[in-house]
């Protein structure tokens, strides 16, 4: 394939792991931008995400579209049940201490990377895409004809790769509403500023928290069961998504929403362009290599802003 | 009536308040004195329920606040304007609003109320809570604890650092709401405004009240405050 439509597959290809990445960031970046509490077993909400989509679908049995719909509801919902509960159970009871909430979701992690190799096992499982048509793609050229358009061979996407980053623009926009234009959202953004003045103005903030964190594994869980269709489920699948969560979240400034988003499709988009090109590995040395540079030249991130 | 028994509170392990009584009631301002440190805040913020108390007792018109959470003692109409004001510093002047009506459910007509007493903020809605003015930032700090149409005004240090404008406007409103009988509890450390605005006092000295006084009896003898400020 030519350079050109080369370059263009990669790049959609790295827009299916912005879209992903996003998803997954923006809930660690919520969990940590209201509750100020790193939540290292954020990986893991992930991998149930896939694992409970994967039991859905395959106990439903019907068409894969029922059964991937039944996931994209169910699996969040447990997920961020869960998390709430963890929320209540552990962080709570620790008083969101930092270093001990850091213990504890060590902790956290693999409890429930344990438990689901014990009962899901060791395995990848895959679920089956609700749709999955290849779509061919036109590329130009400047020929003695003049401009015209050609079907390369190769330059092709699934209908569903276009249809996981449509999904992602759409829940990231409702999160988005719903934090800007909702008694909710004002709620949440209240608690981030000011948590004890929240509180003397009315705000149960306990079961604010742990909405937060449900959401935050809620986001997570939501952007597995998209990818789950194109990567298997696994037990061990939570760790890139966590170490790429981590990277996201530090570029694009601890907390900031819009940071998050454009950090993420940043470091999804040159992910999948570079291990197209070169190799996943170098794509995942570089973003690291950038979180480095960003942690010395700009520590609060690109939207951050700096400890005055 | 606001009745606050004998309150112990600690900061974690660090013991801060060792036994404070004191009296409010409806349609008087009554000011809590002491001198830096003394614990006027963290009386509040244990009437707020910010702080827990391990010991005493408070109670809104027989109404046990000792235990409640504080979001629990907001939704009793308790109104608090802090020390520094500790506003939501990244939300709008609107959205700031928004969540002190949010806590008694308050709507549109207490908004308007709250706006016509602070027209400048009208002006203002947009605007990020941290671009205000100080001046401005504590008449915000004051309409949020006035969305809860409160019963009990607590109010620590309003007129600190602002201009003497600016201070008659804020003792304005808290003349008005002591006039509509609220229960008014005023920190305050300008004698001009304590022997002015007083009904009661009650003087904090390393965490304890020692000794409270009617305000006419502290007019009739303003060295009783020299005394115990030591100012
Ligand atoms: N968060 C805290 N942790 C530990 N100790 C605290 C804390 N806040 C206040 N203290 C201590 O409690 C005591 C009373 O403080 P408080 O803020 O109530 O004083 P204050 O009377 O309001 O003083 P000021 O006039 O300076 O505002 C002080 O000794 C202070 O150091
Ligand atoms: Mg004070």
């Amino acid at each position: 394939m030519e350079f050109g439509p080369h370059l263009m597959l990669a790049t959609l290809e790295g827009a299916v792991t912005a879209a992903i990445l996003a998803l997954t960031a923006m809930g660690l970046s919520v969990v940590f931008g209201v509750m100020r509490v790193v939540n290292v077993a954020h990986g893991e909400f992930y991998m149930l995400g896939a694992v409970i989509a994967w039991f859905v679908a395959s106990t439903l049995g019907a068409h894969p579209a029922v059964g991937f719909v039944a996931a994209l509801v169910i699996a969040p919902l447990l997920v961020g049940s869960l998390a709430a509960l963890a929320d209540v159970l552990i962080l709570q009871r620790i008083s969101y201490d930092p270093e001990r909430t850091i213990v504890a979701t060590i902790g956290l992690l693999y409890i429930i990377q344990q438990t689901t190799l014990m009962t899901f096992g060791p395995d990848a499982r895959p679920v089956e895409a609700p749709f999955n048509s290849r779509i061919a793609l036109p590329w130009f050229e400047f020929g003695d004809g003049g401009f015209a358009l050609y079907w390369p061979w190769g330059l092709s996407i699934t209908s569903y790769k276009l249809f996981v980053i449509a999904a992602a623009v759409v829940i990231l926009a409702a999160l988005w509403l719903l934090m800007t234009r909702t008694k909710a959202g004002l709620v949440m953004r209240a608690t981030q500023q000011d948590s004890a003045m929240a509180q003397a103005f009315g705000i149960p903030v306990a079961r604010v928290y742990a909405l937060v964190f449900g959401l935050g594994a809620a986001l997570a869980a939501m952007g597995a069961v998209l990818i789950v269709p194109i990567q298997q489920a696994h037990y061990l699948m939570g760790g890139d998504p966590l170490l790429l969560s981590f990277i996201v979240v530090i570029i694009g400034g601890l907390g900031s929403l819009p940071g998050t988003v454009i950090a993420a499709v940043l470091i999804g988009m040159s992910d999948g362009i570079i291990s197209v090109f070169f190799s996943p590995t170098l794509a995942k040395i570089l973003a690291t290599l950038a979180v480095a540079m960003v942690l010395v030249f700009r520590p609060q991130g690109l939207m951050g802003k700096s400890a005055a | 009536m606001l009745e606050v028994q004998g309150i112990h509170a600690a900061y974690g392990r660090v013991r801060t308040l060792f036994g404070v009584s004191m009296t409010a009631k409806p349609g008087e301002i009554t000011c809590l004195l002491g001198r830096n440190g003394a614990g006027k805040t963290t009386t509040l913020r244990a009437i707020t329920g910010l702080l827990p108390v391990s010991e005493g007792t408070i109670t809104l018109d027989g109404d046990d606040l000792t235990r409640l959470p504080a979001h629990r003692i907001a939704q009793k109409r308790v109104g608090y304007i802090p020390q520094g004001r500790r506003l939501f510093a990244e939300l709008t002047v609107a959205e700031n609003i928004e969540v002190g009506l949010m806590a008694c459910g308050e709507g549109r007509e207490t908004r308007d109320w709250v706006l016509s007493i602070f027209p400048r903020l009208r002006e203002r809605l947009s605007q990020r809570a941290e671009t205000l003015s100080g001046g401005e930032q504590q008449m915000l700090a004051t309409a949020r604890a006035l969305c809860l149409r409160p019963r009990v005004l607590l109010l620590d240090e309003p007129t600190e650092g602002l201009q003497p404008s600016m201070i008659e406007e804020i003792r304005q409103v808290v003349l008005r709401m002591k006039a509509e009988g609220l229960i008014v509890v005023l920190v305050e450390q300008r004698m001009d405004a304590i022997l002015s605005m007083a009904d009661r006092a009650v003087f904090l000295d390393h965490g304890q009240s020692r000794e409270a006084f009617i305000g006419n009896a502290l007019r009739a003898d303003p060295s009783i405050l020299t005394r115990h400020l030591g100012v």
